[in-house]
């Protein structure tokens, strides 16, 4: 298939209809507009035929998804970080009552109303937990384009596999920047109630077959509710396992590795790219997954012979530090560099810190 | 021996959680009894909210989906959006629909959402306690108005039917109340039109119903629907707001 050129939101938005996505719910918020923009003429065109809702509010917008996600269908919606604060309870409540459908957060800088630029400061919020509860989501971070069109591919198989959201964490870069892209086919989604039998997809008392769907939240008795959290954490263990992504780029050899996570480990690359030319070998583990995140992967190039430091770089005060921390554990060097906010980390900054770090 | 009444299939055989004298067991029977005379229980998708009647989903015997406290809208809305041949209604109080969740009933209305509301309104948080409602009346002891409603402190009660029949998208819009055998089944009457008016494929349609909390209210069960007939129906005037159908 030819690559085409395309803004990263419409391609965000176009990638979710080809992997079945009839239903989106959004309120507007920069830098993630154009995504419902996009919809809201797509989705009424012949061949797609879905539903595109403006709400009155990302917290109507999350409630709409939920009550779709519960008939069966491939919903989502997008915000930025200030919408997806506003978000969370839908989303605990989504993993509570074990609800697929996927989340896209174009990041901006905070904390508060914060600026419209790109940020990264939503890194706790998306795998620590921004709502209440114990819950996890698998929530990627890709660092391009093409990457995201991945990721929305692998996103609703997984989060009808697993029965929990999936959040992609990109930020306002990414849904800005227009990059050459190619798009997977239209794939058409039905909803197969034998799949999901726990979907409202209508019953009949009078000729009752199966259990009719009873769609909550709710567990009000602690041994039900410990059911549920039994039934949860036992899912996060198996994806904790089996679903970590990363990429690891120019590791042979390397003295220093640098973590970093979407537009930033761009960014980082480049100043890899360059020390490389000038014989300084830098390797970086990049997380895609940043839930479940790669702890091992990580541990491992950190520790890899002749590694003498890692530096983390990102776009806030160092929040997927305290991840590269655990993953380390103390046994290497763990060295931070970023910026709160909006505020990008240059090549020449990156390229500076590691050059210091080799000094030392 | 005939059998002169039998509970409606649409309705679980489970024991109910509600307090002597509360409104809610009329009200879902009544919901059920309409559905199922409409033979539409197979197509029925309630949404339970947050509050007294947020076991509503053991209750109804047919696909429920729980809703966070006020959102019952927003939920019953991507619902419809999905299903719209179901018949989708929430099921909502009065803090529930009239305090945290105004915005989302205000905009199913205003989109003129083809889902049914039925608003149980008794004056009072029942669930977590007997705290002041929007809807509590003026002069009304709650445990967050131990000296009774102040109108110039926290403002005058709301009446959502009034409110919400300024709407265009709102269809059909009516009180109703369980004080008497006679207004219960005018109650009945009303929320099978509105179930009738949605599978009609018509726009947003709510029903209030004027309920009772004799434990929070601190009466009797004899008492407290006394003092709906006295008090509650003199500040929420019974009867149709608006018909889109009969204009």
């Amino acid at each position: 298939m030819a690559k085409k050129l395309m803004k990263g939101s419409e391609a965000i938005a176009e990638a979710a209809i080809r992997n079945g996505c009839r239903f989106f719910f959004g309120y507007p918020i920069t830098p993630q507009t154009e995504i419902p923009e996009y919809f809201s003429e797509r989705m009424f065109e012949e061949e797609v035929h879905g539903c595109f809702l403006q709400a009155e509010s990302e917290i109507a917008a999350i409630n709409m998804v939920y009550g779709a996600a519960s008939t069966g269908v491939r919903a989502m919606t997008s915000s930025s970080s200030p919408g997806i604060s506003l978000k969370q309870e839908g989303i605990s409540s989504l993993c509570a009552a074990e609800l697929p459908c996927l989340i896209f957060n174009i990041m901006r800088g905070g904390p508060g109303i914060g600026s419209i630029q790109a940020g990264q400061g939503d890194y706790f919020q998306a795998v620590k937990g921004g709502g209440h509860g114990d819950y996890n989501m698998i929530t990627f971070a890709p660092s391009s384009v093409q990457e995201t069109i991945n990721c929305i591919g692998q996103a609703f198989p997984l989060a009808e596999k697993y029965r929990m959201p999936v959040m992609i964490c990109a930020d306002g870069i990414i849904a800005q920047m227009m990059e050459p892209v190619e798009l997977p086919e239209m794939q058409p989604y039905e909803v197969d109630p034998a799949e999901k039998p726990w979907a409202a997809t209508g019953w009949d008392p009078k000729n009752p077959v199966g259990e009719r769907a009873n769609v909550t939240s709710l567990y009000v008795e602690t041994e039900q509710l410990d059911v549920l959290s039994a039934r949860l954490q036992g899912r996060y263990a198996i994806i904790r396992e089996t679903e970590p992504q990363w990429e690891a780029y120019n590791m042979e050899n390397a003295e220093i590795v640098v973590t970093a996570f979407g537009t930033i480990a761009r960014i980082a690359k480049s100043v890899i790219d360059e020390l490389k030319d000038e014989g300084i070998n830098v390797g970086m583990l990049r997380p895609i997954t940043i839930w479940p995140f790669p702890y091992d992967a990580v541990r491992e190039a950190a520790t890899q012979p002749g590694v003498k430091a890692v530096l983390d770089v990102e776009m806030n005060a160092g929040q997927m530090l305290e991840d590269v921390k655990l993953a380390i554990n103390g046994a290497q060097n763990v060295d931070f560099f970023g910026h709160c906010g909006s505020h990008l980390p240059t090549v020449d900054e990156i390229r500076e810190k590691i050059l210091s770090m080799r000094e030392e | 021996m005939a059998i002169e009444y039998k509970q409606t299939q649409l309705l679980t055989d489970v024991p109910r959680h509600y307090c002597p004298g509360c409104g809610h067991g009329i009200i879902h029977r009544l919901v059920a009894e309409a559905i199922d005379e409409l033979d539409a229980g197979a197509k029925a998708v309630g949404v339970s909210p947050v509050g007294c009647s947020v076991f509503a989903n053991n209750y109804f015997n047919f696909d429920m989906v729980n809703a966070l406290h006020g959102r019952a809208p927003a939920v019953g809305t991507g619902i419809k959006r999905a299903r719209p041949d179901a018949l989708v209604f929430t099921y909502q109080g009065d803090g529930d629909l009239a305090s945290i969740g105004a915005a989302e009933v205000v905009h199913a209305a205003m989109r003129g959402e083809k889902i049914t509301t039925i608003f149980v309104n008794n004056a009072i948080y029942g669930m977590t306690g007997g705290q002041m409602a929007p809807t509590t009346l003026v002069g009304q002891k709650t445990a967050t108005s131990p000296n009774g409603r102040d109108a110039d402190w926290c403002g005058s009660p709301i009446r959502i039917c009034e409110m919400l029949s300024t709407l265009e998208g709102a269809y059909y819009i009516a009180r109703v109340a369980l004080d008497t055998p006679a207004h219960i089944n005018q109650a009945k009457k009303t929320i099978k039109q509105a179930f009738k008016y949605q599978l009609e494929g018509k726009g947003y349609c709510l029903i209030e119903v004027l309920s009772t909390c004799p434990t929070n209210w601190g009466m009797s069960p004899v008492e407290a629907m006394d003092w709906l007939s006295e008090n509650m129906i003199a500040y929420y005037p019974l009867g149709v707001f608006k018909d889109k159908g009969a204009m």
